[in-house]
Protein backbone atom coordinates (compact mmCIF):
# COMPACT_ATOMS: atom_id res chain seq x y z
CA UNK A 1 0.00 0.00 0.00
CA UNK A 2 1.32 3.43 -0.84
CA UNK A 3 0.17 6.89 -1.80
CA UNK A 4 1.52 10.41 -2.15
CA UNK A 5 -0.25 13.63 -1.18
CA UNK A 6 0.30 17.05 0.31
CA UNK A 7 -0.88 18.04 3.75
CA UNK A 8 -0.54 20.22 6.82
CA UNK A 9 1.34 18.74 9.75
CA UNK A 10 -0.89 18.58 12.83
CA UNK A 11 1.20 16.86 15.49
CA UNK A 12 4.56 15.25 16.14
CA UNK A 13 5.50 12.74 18.81
CA UNK A 14 8.89 11.21 19.41
CA UNK A 15 8.91 7.48 18.69
CA UNK A 16 11.87 5.53 20.05
CA UNK A 17 15.24 7.22 19.89
CA UNK A 18 15.34 8.36 16.31
CA UNK A 19 11.85 8.31 14.81
CA UNK A 20 8.70 10.39 15.12
CA UNK A 21 5.00 9.65 14.68
CA UNK A 22 3.34 12.47 12.81
CA UNK A 23 -0.25 13.28 11.90
CA UNK A 24 -0.93 15.16 8.69
CA UNK A 25 -4.19 16.54 7.32
CA UNK A 26 -4.26 15.75 3.60
CA UNK A 27 -6.88 16.45 0.95
CA UNK A 28 -7.46 12.88 -0.19
CA UNK A 29 -6.61 10.87 2.91
CA UNK A 30 -7.85 13.13 5.71
CA UNK A 31 -6.06 13.01 9.05
CA UNK A 32 -3.46 10.32 8.65
CA UNK A 33 -0.71 9.13 11.01
CA UNK A 34 2.58 7.50 10.15
CA UNK A 35 6.14 7.01 11.33
CA UNK A 36 8.94 9.20 10.01
CA UNK A 37 12.24 7.34 10.31
CA UNK A 38 14.94 9.70 11.54
CA UNK A 39 12.20 12.20 12.39
CA UNK A 40 14.08 13.63 15.36
CA UNK A 41 17.34 14.09 13.45
CA UNK A 42 18.83 17.55 12.98
CA UNK A 43 17.98 17.38 9.31
CA UNK A 44 14.30 16.41 9.55
CA UNK A 45 13.14 17.75 12.95
CA UNK A 46 13.08 21.43 11.80
CA UNK A 47 10.75 20.43 8.94
CA UNK A 48 8.33 18.66 11.28
CA UNK A 49 6.74 21.70 12.91
CA UNK A 50 2.95 21.83 13.33
CA UNK A 51 1.31 23.85 10.57
CA UNK A 52 4.06 23.11 8.04
CA UNK A 53 2.91 22.12 4.57
CA UNK A 54 4.53 18.83 3.57
CA UNK A 55 4.70 16.59 0.55
CA UNK A 56 4.24 13.13 2.09
CA UNK A 57 4.61 9.63 0.68
CA UNK A 58 3.01 6.93 2.85
CA UNK A 59 3.86 3.26 2.60
CA UNK A 60 2.75 0.20 4.60
CA UNK A 61 2.52 -3.52 3.99
CA UNK A 62 -1.16 -3.60 4.97
CA UNK A 63 -3.66 -0.74 4.90
CA UNK A 64 -4.46 -1.06 8.61
CA UNK A 65 -0.78 -0.66 9.57
CA UNK A 66 0.40 2.72 10.79
CA UNK A 67 2.95 2.76 7.96
CA UNK A 68 5.80 5.14 7.38
CA UNK A 69 6.06 8.55 5.77
CA UNK A 70 8.82 10.12 3.79
CA UNK A 71 8.43 13.87 3.95
CA UNK A 72 9.58 16.87 2.00
CA UNK A 73 8.88 20.47 3.00
CA UNK A 74 6.61 22.55 0.79
CA UNK A 75 5.98 25.57 3.03
CA UNK A 76 7.13 26.13 6.62
CA UNK A 77 4.63 28.69 8.03
CA UNK A 78 7.30 29.48 10.64
CA UNK A 79 6.61 33.19 10.25
CA UNK A 80 3.86 32.90 12.89
CA UNK A 81 6.38 31.89 15.59
CA UNK A 82 7.10 35.50 16.48
CA UNK A 83 3.43 36.53 16.60
CA UNK A 84 1.90 35.54 19.93
CA UNK A 85 -1.73 35.56 18.83
CA UNK A 86 -1.16 34.03 15.40
CA UNK A 87 0.83 31.22 17.01
CA UNK A 88 -2.06 30.63 19.41
CA UNK A 89 -4.32 30.48 16.33
CA UNK A 90 -2.10 27.92 14.64
CA UNK A 91 -2.04 25.79 17.81
CA UNK A 92 -5.83 25.98 18.12
CA UNK A 93 -6.36 24.90 14.49
CA UNK A 94 -3.98 21.95 14.72
CA UNK A 95 -5.32 20.85 18.12
CA UNK A 96 -8.97 21.08 17.03
CA UNK A 97 -8.29 19.05 13.87
CA UNK A 98 -6.51 16.34 15.88
CA UNK A 99 -9.37 16.43 18.38
CA UNK A 100 -12.25 16.38 15.91
CA UNK A 101 -11.33 14.63 12.69
CA UNK A 102 -11.76 10.90 12.37
CA UNK A 103 -8.65 9.16 11.06
CA UNK A 104 -8.28 8.47 7.35
CA UNK A 105 -11.55 10.12 6.34
CA UNK A 106 -11.13 12.69 3.57
CA UNK A 107 -12.61 16.15 4.09
CA UNK A 108 -11.50 18.03 0.96
CA UNK A 109 -13.63 21.12 1.59
CA UNK A 110 -12.36 21.53 5.14
CA UNK A 111 -8.84 20.82 3.89
CA UNK A 112 -9.02 23.73 1.44
CA UNK A 113 -10.40 26.06 4.11
CA UNK A 114 -7.70 24.96 6.55
CA UNK A 115 -4.99 25.68 3.98
CA UNK A 116 -6.35 29.16 3.39
CA UNK A 117 -6.73 29.73 7.13
CA UNK A 118 -3.15 28.69 7.93
CA UNK A 119 -1.82 30.96 5.18
CA UNK A 120 -3.84 33.90 6.49
CA UNK A 121 -2.29 33.67 9.97
CA UNK A 122 0.96 35.25 8.85
CA UNK A 123 -0.36 37.50 6.10
CA UNK A 124 -3.56 39.18 7.24
CA UNK A 125 -4.38 40.82 10.58
CA UNK A 126 -8.08 40.11 10.09
CA UNK A 127 -7.53 36.36 10.46
CA UNK A 128 -9.59 36.02 13.71
CA UNK A 129 -12.74 36.59 11.62
CA UNK A 130 -11.59 33.89 9.18
CA UNK A 131 -10.89 31.62 12.16
CA UNK A 132 -14.46 32.08 13.40
CA UNK A 133 -15.76 31.05 9.98
CA UNK A 134 -13.33 28.13 9.95
CA UNK A 135 -14.83 26.85 13.24
CA UNK A 136 -18.30 27.10 11.66
CA UNK A 137 -16.98 25.13 8.67
CA UNK A 138 -15.50 22.51 11.01
CA UNK A 139 -18.88 22.03 12.72
CA UNK A 140 -20.62 21.89 9.34
CA UNK A 141 -18.16 19.37 7.91
CA UNK A 142 -18.59 17.03 10.86
CA UNK A 143 -22.37 17.11 10.71
CA UNK A 144 -23.05 19.66 13.44
CA UNK A 145 -23.61 22.73 11.27
CA UNK A 146 -25.67 25.70 12.45
CA UNK A 147 -28.65 26.93 10.46
CA UNK A 148 -28.35 30.70 10.48
CA UNK A 149 -30.41 31.36 7.35
CA UNK A 150 -33.73 32.28 8.99
CA UNK A 151 -35.47 32.66 12.33
CA UNK A 152 -36.57 29.32 13.76
CA UNK A 153 -39.63 30.99 15.36
CA UNK A 154 -40.94 33.51 12.83
CA UNK A 155 -39.20 32.41 9.62
CA UNK A 156 -37.92 35.92 8.96
CA UNK A 157 -34.46 36.52 7.50
CA UNK A 158 -34.20 39.99 9.02
CA UNK A 159 -33.00 41.08 12.44
CA UNK A 160 -31.42 37.72 13.34
CA UNK A 161 -29.85 38.25 16.77
CA UNK A 162 -29.58 34.93 18.60
CA UNK A 163 -28.83 31.23 18.17
CA UNK A 164 -30.81 28.56 19.94
CA UNK A 165 -28.39 26.56 22.13
CA UNK A 166 -30.47 23.43 21.54
CA UNK A 167 -31.31 23.46 17.85
CA UNK A 168 -28.41 25.57 16.53
CA UNK A 169 -30.87 27.65 14.52
CA UNK A 170 -30.99 31.44 14.28
CA UNK A 171 -33.63 33.37 16.20
CA UNK A 172 -34.68 36.97 15.47
CA UNK A 173 -34.92 39.60 18.22
CA UNK A 174 -38.70 39.56 17.84
CA UNK A 175 -38.90 35.75 17.89
CA UNK A 176 -36.71 35.53 21.00
CA UNK A 177 -39.14 37.49 23.18
CA UNK A 178 -38.67 36.76 26.85
CA UNK A 179 -36.30 33.85 26.05
CA UNK A 180 -33.57 36.18 24.82
CA UNK A 181 -31.40 35.78 27.93
CA UNK A 182 -31.32 32.01 27.44
CA UNK A 183 -30.14 32.22 23.83
CA UNK A 184 -26.60 32.50 22.45
CA UNK A 185 -25.44 35.70 20.75
CA UNK A 186 -25.47 35.87 16.96
CA UNK A 187 -23.07 38.67 16.01
CA UNK A 188 -22.91 39.95 12.43
CA UNK A 189 -19.47 38.27 12.17
CA UNK A 190 -21.13 34.87 12.50
CA UNK A 191 -23.55 35.72 9.72
CA UNK A 192 -20.68 36.67 7.42
CA UNK A 193 -21.72 40.32 7.23
CA UNK A 194 -19.62 41.77 10.05
CA UNK A 195 -16.43 43.78 9.70
CA UNK A 196 -14.38 41.60 12.02
CA UNK A 197 -14.96 43.68 15.14
CA UNK A 198 -13.04 41.87 17.94
CA UNK A 199 -16.05 41.91 20.28
CA UNK A 200 -18.22 40.35 17.56
CA UNK A 201 -15.60 37.68 16.83
CA UNK A 202 -15.37 36.81 20.52
CA UNK A 203 -19.16 36.58 20.80
CA UNK A 204 -19.15 34.33 17.75
CA UNK A 205 -16.46 32.13 19.28
CA UNK A 206 -18.54 31.81 22.46
CA UNK A 207 -21.39 30.52 20.31
CA UNK A 208 -19.29 28.10 18.22
CA UNK A 209 -17.59 27.02 21.46
CA UNK A 210 -20.96 26.05 22.89
CA UNK A 211 -21.64 23.75 19.93
CA UNK A 212 -18.10 22.39 19.88
CA UNK A 213 -18.69 21.26 23.48
CA UNK A 214 -22.33 20.18 23.39
CA UNK A 215 -22.32 18.54 19.96
CA UNK A 216 -18.83 17.70 18.74
CA UNK A 217 -17.14 16.91 22.08
CA UNK A 218 -20.31 15.20 23.29
CA UNK A 219 -20.17 12.87 20.28
CA UNK A 220 -16.58 12.06 21.28
CA UNK A 221 -17.60 10.83 24.77
CA UNK A 222 -17.42 14.35 26.25
CA UNK A 223 -13.69 14.73 25.74
CA UNK A 224 -12.63 18.21 26.90
CA UNK A 225 -11.88 20.68 24.11
CA UNK A 226 -8.15 21.24 23.52
CA UNK A 227 -6.67 23.87 25.83
CA UNK A 228 -5.10 25.53 22.80
CA UNK A 229 -8.52 26.92 21.84
CA UNK A 230 -9.05 28.45 25.30
CA UNK A 231 -5.57 30.01 25.08
CA UNK A 232 -6.41 31.56 21.71
CA UNK A 233 -9.61 33.07 23.10
CA UNK A 234 -7.66 34.45 26.10
CA UNK A 235 -5.21 36.06 23.68
CA UNK A 236 -7.99 37.57 21.57
CA UNK A 237 -9.66 38.94 24.71
CA UNK A 238 -6.40 40.57 25.80
CA UNK A 239 -5.94 42.15 22.38
CA UNK A 240 -9.51 43.38 22.10
CA UNK A 241 -9.77 47.16 22.70
CA UNK B 1 26.82 -19.61 24.39
CA UNK B 2 25.48 -16.76 26.51
CA UNK B 3 27.68 -14.76 28.84
CA UNK B 4 27.34 -15.41 32.60
CA UNK B 5 24.16 -14.04 34.15
CA UNK B 6 25.86 -11.03 35.80
CA UNK B 7 27.42 -9.94 32.52
CA UNK B 8 24.17 -10.49 30.62
CA UNK B 9 22.45 -8.28 33.18
CA UNK B 10 25.03 -5.56 32.60
CA UNK B 11 24.52 -5.87 28.82
CA UNK B 12 20.76 -5.54 29.25
CA UNK B 13 21.18 -2.42 31.37
CA UNK B 14 23.67 -0.87 28.95
CA UNK B 15 21.32 -1.58 26.05
CA UNK B 16 18.78 0.76 27.66
CA UNK B 17 21.13 3.74 27.28
CA UNK B 18 20.34 6.21 24.50
CA UNK B 19 22.19 5.39 21.30
CA UNK B 20 22.95 1.81 22.35
CA UNK B 21 21.19 -1.37 21.27
CA UNK B 22 21.86 -4.97 22.36
CA UNK B 23 24.77 -5.41 19.93
CA UNK B 24 26.54 -2.17 20.75
CA UNK B 25 25.89 -2.76 24.47
CA UNK B 26 27.58 -6.17 24.14
CA UNK B 27 30.60 -4.55 22.46
CA UNK B 28 30.79 -1.86 25.12
CA UNK B 29 30.62 -4.41 27.94
CA UNK B 30 33.33 -6.53 26.33
CA UNK B 31 35.51 -3.43 26.06
CA UNK B 32 34.88 -2.58 29.71
CA UNK B 33 35.75 -6.08 30.83
CA UNK B 34 38.98 -6.04 28.84
CA UNK B 35 39.91 -2.69 30.39
CA UNK B 36 38.43 -3.37 33.79
CA UNK B 37 41.31 -1.89 35.76
CA UNK B 38 41.63 1.16 33.60
CA UNK B 39 38.00 1.94 32.74
CA UNK B 40 35.46 -0.39 34.37
CA UNK B 41 36.40 0.05 38.01
CA UNK B 42 36.72 3.87 37.88
CA UNK B 43 33.50 4.01 35.86
CA UNK B 44 31.68 1.89 38.44
CA UNK B 45 33.02 4.11 41.26
CA UNK B 46 32.00 7.29 39.43
CA UNK B 47 28.52 5.90 38.72
CA UNK B 48 28.04 4.92 42.33
CA UNK B 49 29.01 8.39 43.54
CA UNK B 50 26.64 10.03 41.04
CA UNK B 51 23.84 7.59 41.91
CA UNK B 52 24.20 8.51 45.57
CA UNK B 53 24.63 12.25 45.21
CA UNK B 54 22.93 13.44 42.03
CA UNK B 55 19.81 15.52 42.58
CA UNK B 56 17.89 18.35 41.03
CA UNK B 57 18.48 21.84 42.34
CA UNK B 58 15.43 22.90 44.35
CA UNK B 59 15.66 26.42 42.96
CA UNK B 60 16.39 26.11 39.25
CA UNK B 61 16.03 22.42 38.32
CA UNK B 62 19.69 22.03 37.27
CA UNK B 63 21.34 18.70 38.02
CA UNK B 64 23.98 18.79 40.74
CA UNK B 65 25.16 17.04 43.85
CA UNK B 66 23.61 19.33 46.42
CA UNK B 67 20.11 20.64 47.09
CA UNK B 68 21.08 24.05 45.73
CA UNK B 69 23.34 23.90 42.67
CA UNK B 70 26.63 25.83 42.44
CA UNK B 71 25.14 28.41 40.11
CA UNK B 72 22.24 29.24 42.41
CA UNK B 73 24.52 29.22 45.46
CA UNK B 74 27.01 31.65 43.90
CA UNK B 75 26.46 35.29 44.86
CA UNK B 76 28.41 36.31 41.74
CA UNK B 77 25.61 34.90 39.57
CA UNK B 78 22.95 37.00 41.31
CA UNK B 79 23.06 39.78 38.73
CA UNK B 80 19.29 40.09 38.33
CA UNK B 81 19.13 37.96 35.17
CA UNK B 82 17.50 34.55 34.79
CA UNK B 83 17.88 32.51 31.62
CA UNK B 84 14.98 30.09 31.04
CA UNK B 85 15.85 26.85 29.21
CA UNK B 86 13.88 23.71 28.33
CA UNK B 87 16.30 21.04 29.49
CA UNK B 88 19.45 20.67 31.61
CA UNK B 89 21.36 19.94 28.38
CA UNK B 90 20.43 23.45 27.18
CA UNK B 91 21.76 24.92 30.43
CA UNK B 92 25.02 23.06 29.93
CA UNK B 93 25.22 24.37 26.34
CA UNK B 94 24.80 27.94 27.61
CA UNK B 95 27.47 27.38 30.25
CA UNK B 96 29.87 25.97 27.64
CA UNK B 97 29.51 29.19 25.68
CA UNK B 98 30.57 31.01 28.86
CA UNK B 99 28.83 34.28 27.96
CA UNK B 100 25.96 34.31 30.45
CA UNK B 101 26.75 35.35 34.00
CA UNK B 102 23.30 35.12 35.60
CA UNK B 103 21.21 32.26 36.94
CA UNK B 104 19.00 29.72 35.17
CA UNK B 105 15.56 28.16 35.33
CA UNK B 106 15.07 24.72 33.78
CA UNK B 107 11.47 24.04 32.68
CA UNK B 108 11.95 20.34 31.93
CA UNK B 109 9.89 20.52 28.70
CA UNK B 110 7.43 22.71 26.85
CA UNK B 111 3.70 23.31 27.01
CA UNK B 112 1.96 20.53 25.12
CA UNK B 113 -1.77 20.00 24.90
CA UNK B 114 -1.25 16.55 23.34
CA UNK B 115 0.86 15.36 26.28
CA UNK B 116 -1.19 17.23 28.90
CA UNK B 117 1.77 19.34 29.96
CA UNK B 118 0.50 22.61 31.38
CA UNK B 119 2.13 25.58 33.16
CA UNK B 120 2.10 23.81 36.56
CA UNK B 121 3.95 20.75 35.25
CA UNK B 122 6.67 23.05 33.92
CA UNK B 123 7.11 24.95 37.17
CA UNK B 124 6.13 28.28 35.60
CA UNK B 125 4.45 29.51 38.83
CA UNK B 126 7.77 28.71 40.59
CA UNK B 127 9.57 30.88 38.04
CA UNK B 128 7.15 33.74 38.68
CA UNK B 129 7.82 33.42 42.43
CA UNK B 130 11.57 33.46 41.82
CA UNK B 131 11.34 36.63 39.77
CA UNK B 132 9.66 38.39 42.68
CA UNK B 133 11.71 36.83 45.49
CA UNK B 134 15.13 37.33 43.86
CA UNK B 135 14.49 40.83 42.53
CA UNK B 136 15.05 39.75 38.95
CA UNK B 137 15.25 42.56 36.40
CA UNK B 138 15.47 40.53 33.18
CA UNK B 139 14.32 37.08 32.14
CA UNK B 140 15.96 35.73 28.98
CA UNK B 141 13.90 33.05 27.24
CA UNK B 142 16.35 30.63 25.60
CA UNK B 143 13.76 28.18 24.32
CA UNK B 144 13.92 26.20 21.11
CA UNK B 145 12.69 27.84 17.91
CA UNK B 146 9.92 25.27 17.54
CA UNK B 147 6.15 25.74 17.68
CA UNK B 148 6.03 24.24 21.20
CA UNK B 149 9.11 26.17 22.35
CA UNK B 150 7.80 29.51 21.13
CA UNK B 151 4.27 28.83 22.46
CA UNK B 152 5.86 28.30 25.87
CA UNK B 153 8.01 31.42 25.46
CA UNK B 154 4.99 33.58 24.66
CA UNK B 155 3.08 32.14 27.62
CA UNK B 156 5.95 32.90 30.04
CA UNK B 157 6.41 36.37 28.55
CA UNK B 158 2.76 37.09 29.16
CA UNK B 159 3.04 35.99 32.79
CA UNK B 160 6.18 38.02 33.47
CA UNK B 161 6.05 41.13 31.31
CA UNK B 162 4.43 43.25 34.03
CA UNK B 163 7.04 42.17 36.56
CA UNK B 164 10.36 42.52 34.69
CA UNK B 165 11.98 42.88 31.27
CA UNK B 166 11.49 39.75 29.17
CA UNK B 167 13.77 39.04 26.21
CA UNK B 168 14.41 36.03 24.00
CA UNK B 169 17.36 34.74 22.03
CA UNK B 170 17.64 36.07 18.48
CA UNK B 171 16.62 33.82 15.60
CA UNK B 172 18.24 33.86 12.19
CA UNK B 173 21.31 32.91 10.20
CA UNK B 174 23.66 30.65 12.22
CA UNK B 175 27.42 31.30 12.29
CA UNK B 176 28.83 29.65 9.16
CA UNK B 177 25.37 29.36 7.63
CA UNK B 178 24.74 29.99 3.94
CA UNK B 179 21.52 31.66 2.85
CA UNK B 180 21.07 29.21 0.00
CA UNK B 181 20.63 26.36 2.47
CA UNK B 182 18.29 28.12 4.92
CA UNK B 183 14.56 27.38 5.06
CA UNK B 184 12.14 30.22 4.36
CA UNK B 185 11.06 30.42 8.04
CA UNK B 186 14.63 31.11 9.19
CA UNK B 187 15.15 33.69 6.45
CA UNK B 188 11.89 35.41 7.46
CA UNK B 189 12.95 35.47 11.12
CA UNK B 190 16.42 36.75 10.19
CA UNK B 191 15.00 39.53 8.05
CA UNK B 192 12.60 40.60 10.81
CA UNK B 193 15.48 40.74 13.31
CA UNK B 194 17.90 42.61 11.01
CA UNK B 195 20.14 45.24 12.59
CA UNK B 196 22.11 48.28 11.49
CA UNK B 197 25.80 47.80 10.79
Amino acid sequence: MDWRDQGALLSVRKHGETSAIIEVFTAEHGRHAGVVRGGVSRKIAPILQPGAQLDVAWRARLEEHIGSFTVEPVKSRAAVLSDRTALAGLNAICALLVFALPEREPHPVLYERTQAMLDLLSTNDAWPLAYLKWELALLEELGFGLDLSECAVTGTREDLAYVSPKSGRAVSAEGAGEWADRLLPLPAELLGIGTGDPAGVLQGLATTGHFLVTRLAHSLHDKPLPEARARLIDRLKKEAP
Amino acid sequence: MDAPREIEELIELMAKLPGLGPRSARRAVLYLIRKRGLVLAPLADAMQVVAERARECLTCGNVGTSEICEICASEKRANGEICVVEEVADLWAMERAGVFAGRYHVLGGTLSALDSIGPDELGIPRLVNRVEAEGVTEVILALNATVDGQTTAHYIAEELETRCKVTSLAQGVPIGGELDYLDDGTITAALKARKSL
